[in-house]
């Protein structure tokens, strides 16, 4: 489903990735770790452009993004994000940030988009938030509209990058669940994450960056248990 | 006693003759209107060109950018007075347009660089994370402007452009310059006629100054409204 071939991303004089090659396959949950400057999340956002690779390319279903850059917002609605930091839009209601791209994009009406944003704030426990501004939820309240929000496109892969970063120990757990539900549904998906628990629990496979490369990947438990790379081993003892 | 009632003999002396001697209170009445209407249209041009010229500066567009930054750097960089004398007598010298219609024009060119660099920063004051929410949904660039950035923008926006209005405002007191009868003119033509030393200054002064309360107070009440979803 998405392909990466010898990517690479400078910032100035700058490396960040330095040559990654993988291949995300539909109905797989794949959580890229490693340590902070790695690249993971620059990586993550290649995937959608959001930063243009200086070098190599990323096919989504067999076409290359960077040389379709005027249909790049058709192929982004096949590709969901969640961010770090939230990044509701704080002018809208709950309501109107899930029903936003949908009734602009998919050309649904008012009443569609909201059936529908209604049956995906159930489905991460807010049913009864639709009318609130996003100032008024908590850090783990607006992480899950904003999953809603990314699943109102219908995308057939979700990124994540880093979702329970900049939230508070307790309520971790409440955007896992959601994540894990995604994932049983059959969600493709990839997941840039501190979470170890998480990676080991629901992820198929797991990408180890460290210096913008691929340093490892491995099935969570071959990996967890049986780190071959040194850096591996090495990150992993700090973290577990 | 006696200074108070020549202070009062004085007083109603000033104000019969400034004002309703001959109805020259109508000089004050009709140069307030062509004030304020000098005034709104400008800050109408000055907002769109303000606009543009602000999203022209944030594109990546070499020769946009270009254009768009020269324009800020002249109108910035010469008296508003030159650039409205220079626009009636060279840019629409040959035109029959109303000389209303040119002084809007010419203030709203001059505003237009000060709002766009209001504009310009009120956008970048946006989290960038906002844009790229947007457009990893699908958005296109204008879209994501449209719906998502400009309209928070405006909250950035509006205080600075409360001020921009103010200012304008009593700028608009050089339209004499090219012969339109405003406020400052209506205050020397009576003047003119009276001989007073400064009475009709000190009844422009009070106009002047309460159209300025009524803005702010009208600015204050918008900021107040917009502030509903923090």
């Amino acid at each position: 489903m998405i392909k990466v071939v010898d990517l690479y991303k400078s910032f100035g004089d700058l490396e960040v990735l330095k040559g990654i090659n993988n291949e995300i396959n539909k109905g797989e949950v794949v959580c890229v770790i490693g340590p902070s400057g790695s690249g993971k999340s620059t990586f993550l956002r290649c995937l959608n452009m959001l930063e243009e690779p200086t070098g190599g390319e990323v096919y989504i279903d067999g076409i290359p993004l960077t040389e379709h850059k005027k249909d790049i917002n058709k192929l982004r609605q096949k590709v969901g994000m969640v961010f770090q930091q939230f990044n509701l839009f704080p002018h809208m209601t709950v309501m109107d940030n899930i029903t936003l791209a949908p009734i602009k994009l998919k050309g649904l009406s008012r009443e569609e988009a909201r059936e529908k944003a209604v049956t995906l704030l159930r489905k991460v426990g807010l049913a009864d938030k639709d009318y609130e501004y996003p100032n008024k939820l908590s850090g783990g309240q607006k992480q899950r509209v904003a999953i809603a929000r990314a699943l109102a496109m219908d995308p057939e892969i979700m990124l994540f990058d880093e979702p329970t970063s900049a939230l508070d120990p307790e309520m971790v757990g409440e955007v896992l669940n959601v994540m894990k539900q995604l994932a049983e549904d059959g969600m493709t998906m990839v997941v840039v994450t501190h979470e170890m628990g998480f990676a080991r629990e629901v992820s198929n496979r797991i990408l180890f960056m460290d210096d913008g490369i691929i340093e490892e990947e491995n099935s969570p438990e071959e990996l967890f248990s049986n780190p071959k790379s040194e850096r591996t081993r090495s990150f992993l003892s700090k973290v577990l | 006693m006696d200074v108070f009632l020549r202070i009062i003999a004085k007083l109603s002396d000033e104000i019969y003759f400034n004002l309703i001697r001959e109805n020259r209170y109508m000089h004050f009445v009709k140069g307030l209107g062509v004030s304020l209407q000098l005034t709104f249209f400008a800050a109408l041009i000055g907002g769109v060109i303000g606009l543009f010229v602000a999203l022209a500066r944030l594109t990546n567009n070499k020769v946009l950018n270009a254009v768009a930054s020269k324009y800020v750097d002249i109108i910035r960089g010469t008296p508003v007075v030159v650039q409205l004398l220079i626009i009636y007598f060279a840019v629409f010298a040959s035109t029959e347009l109303p000389r209303t219609t040119v002084a809007s024009i010419a203030f709203g060119i001059n505003s237009g660089a000060y709002v766009a660099e209001l504009i310009r920063a009120g956008i970048q004051a946006v989290d960038k994370g906002q844009m790229e929410a947007a457009r990893s949904l699908g958005l296109s660039y204008a879209q994501s402007m449209y719906h998502i950035i400009i309209p928070q923008a405006i909250k950035n926006i509006l205080p600075g452009m409360g001020n921009e209005v103010i200012s304008l405002w009593k700028e608009t007191a050089i339209a004499g310059f090219i012969g339109l009868e405003d406020l400052m003119r209506g205050a020397e033509i009576v003047r003119g006629r009276t001989f007073s030393n400064y009475t009709p200054y000190l009844v422009i002064a009070l106009i002047y100054f309460y159209i300025t309360v009524m803005m702010t107070a009208m600015l204050g009440k918008m900021e107040r409204r917009m502030r509903k979803s923090d």
